[in-house]
């Protein structure tokens, strides 16, 4: 058995089973909720996390000064009240409140709205002065979308189809979708009109109780329903003998198991923890296909505790830049910010505000600097995001007594996903991880790919799917399984 | 069991996934979806739960059945029919 190089002085594994139905790697959105799933079925799991903080990038922090920054709690779609309520719990689902208003300031327009299809809709007409019968069209075709849809289409495609030459309905439509899951206009339609009839539905929503809240309710959950949770756990190696699932290396332990669910990003999960030997080269041929999206730098501001910040916003698409454009959008000279606004609502009775800035960004413009040009550059980062920010807040660098940035490597760092993608994959990516299975009886993957499958609806809900495929496998294993009474 | 309480049985699985709807007046032969507020992953609980309560696996193909009440009950009367309702 190999020892891994650093075990720690604390013994995470003490009282380990010797065997598991199932291993989850990874406690994101994706993997705790199959997680729960799976326990909940009967079936016996052990829920790794290399890190000491579950969520994943459903995370948290706290600094000096009572500041607690969330990293992702940014808003999503209504949809995930129901899936709160299904696969955790009543109390958790009750949590959910909408984020009324989500605010564009731009070159081209500067509008308020509840981010929905009706109020869309009105400023589509009044706003930019679209008819009300291709804007219907435009919802319906978006709407009809499914993940069985042809991918010639391109979201650009689909916008020229419909707004043709109107760059400003282009980002408008587009901005808030590329800040939720990466995506750009060169991706299949299908992502965008999925992704964005999901919000369309009935608007942005985020969690009352603040990301920290919300995970330790999710943990709680987890060790009613009987999941071994084990942080600082690193899942090292999985095993695979005769194309089957044997077991997986936590710590430099071994541990058996009937099957892995992968909730770690999906090359890793192929490449480092199993092996491409241990898979079909024509399979391993469309793996190489798999792009990653890309990864993002976000600005932490804590507020004074006293100080307040107007309302003047929930969430704020903010950018410098003439039209929407992925490669200005993703460059390190940054033209283009989503603040999110945390007020004291989201934490009742805690009086506290925060507010989070977050760009897209690409690993490799943070990857290769000295750790002197690094240093500086955050720094540099820290101080245009708040230069920006004076102008929705006066004041702020008089309001605020924490500032701090992470680029591209802290999410590396902290989600261990290669290049820090925040995103998964794109679209090719949801394929090889549907795959998977096929490959390796016993191998499942769950998390952020394909776009669709991305941001915190996306990762629950794919955790589910996921789940439902582990447990019909391990039944056929042991169609005798308890069958839970009614 | 017999086909009244095979459809009991679908009801009772509706009224989990689907607590804020009226399931009471659910016509046999409309759409599900057209009727009550299900989605693809309510679906998919509906599969997940014949496995959990009754060990019967829908194939993936045979979702289409499942559209209906009457197709629910037609589909899954044959399967449960030597079953004892779960206590």
């Amino acid at each position: 058995m190999n020892k891994s190089p650093s075990k720690p002085s604390r013994d995470w594994l003490k009282g380990v089973l010797s065997a598991y139905d199932t291993v989850v790697i990874g406690s994101g959105l994706a993997g705790m909720t199959s997680a729960n799933l799976l326990a909940k079925m009967g079936h016996k799991v052990l829920l790794a996390e290399h890190h000491y903080n579950m969520g994943g990038m459903a995370t948290w922090f706290k600094r000096k000064g009572g500041h607690i920054m969330d990293i992702s709690l940014h808003g999503f779609p209504c949809g995930m009240i129901k899936t709160l309520r299904k696969y955790w719990t009543q109390d958790i689902s009750q949590r959910v409140v909408q984020l009324k208003n989500v605010r564009f300031d731009n070159p081209q327009f500067s509008v308020n709205t509840s981010f929905d299809k009706i109020d869309f809709t009105h400023i589509l007409r009044e706003r930019f002065g679209i008819m009300k019968e291709v804007i219907d069209e435009f919802f319906a075709t978006a709407r009809g979308m499914n993940f069985y849809d042809d991918l010639v289409m391109t979201t650009r495609e689909l916008f020229e189809k419909y707004f043709p030459g109107r760059t400003d309905v282009w980002r408008f439509l587009m901005e808030p979708i590329t800040y939720a899951n990466g995506s750009t206009l060169d991706d299949p339609a299908l992502t965008y009109g999925i992704v964005f009839s999901n919000f369309m539905d009935k608007g942005v929503f985020t969690y009352q109780g603040g990301t920290d809240h919300l995970i330790k309710e999710m943990k709680q959950e987890l060790l009613r329903n009987g999941v071994d949770i084990r942080t600082h756990c690193m899942v090292e190696k999985i095993y695979v003998d005769d194309k089957t699932v044997q077991g997986v290396r936590i710590n430099g332990q071994d541990i058996q198991c009937r099957s892995v669910l992968s909730n770690s990003n999906l090359l890793t999960t192929i490449e480092q923890l199993t092996g491409e030997e241990h898979f079909d080269p024509e399979f391993i041929e469309e793996v190489k296909k798999v792009r990653l999206n890309n990864s993002s730098c976000q600005v932490y501001m804590g507020i004074k505790k006293g100080e307040t910040v107007p309302h003047v916003g929930d969430l704020l698409f903010s950018s410098d830049a003439d039209e929407y454009c992925t490669d200005k959008i993703l460059s390190k000279d940054i033209t283009s910010r989503t603040f999110s606004f945390y007020y004291p609502e989201i934490r009742p009775g805690t009086n506290r505000y925060s507010i989070v800035s977050s760009t897209n960004a690409r690993y490799q413009d943070w990857a290769n600097l000295s750790e002197s040009q690094y240093r500086q550059d955050k720094h540099v980062l820290e101080q245009n995001t708040l230069d920006a920010l004076e102008k929705y807040v006066p004041d702020i660098r008089k309001k605020v007594d924490h500032v701090e940035a992470s680029t591209p490597k802290t999410f590396k760092r902290y989600t261990l996903h290669p290049s820090g993608t925040s995103f998964g994959t794109k679209f090719e990516g949801l394929k090889v991880s549907r795959d998977l299975p096929k490959q390796i009886n016993g191998l499942f993957h769950a998390g952020s790919v394909g776009i669709i499958m991305s941001g915190w609806l996306g990762a629950a809900n794919y955790g589910v799917i996921v789940a439902n495929e582990t447990d019909k496998f391990l039944r056929q294993l042991s169609p005798s399984l308890v069958t839970a009474s009614a | 069991m017999t086909i009244e309480e095979v459809r009991q049985i679908i009801l009772n699985i509706l009224a989990d996934i689907a607590p804020d709807e009226d399931i009471s007046s659910i016509d046999d032969n409309t759409k599900l979806r057209d009727q009550i507020d299900l989605d693809s992953m309510d679906f998919l609980d509906i599969v997940m739960e014949l496995r959990k309560r009754f060990n019967i696996e829908v194939p993936e193909k045979d979702y289409e059945h499942l559209a209906t009440m009457a197709g629910c009950v037609s589909y899954l009367t044959p399967l449960l029919k030597d079953r004892p309702l779960a206590s």
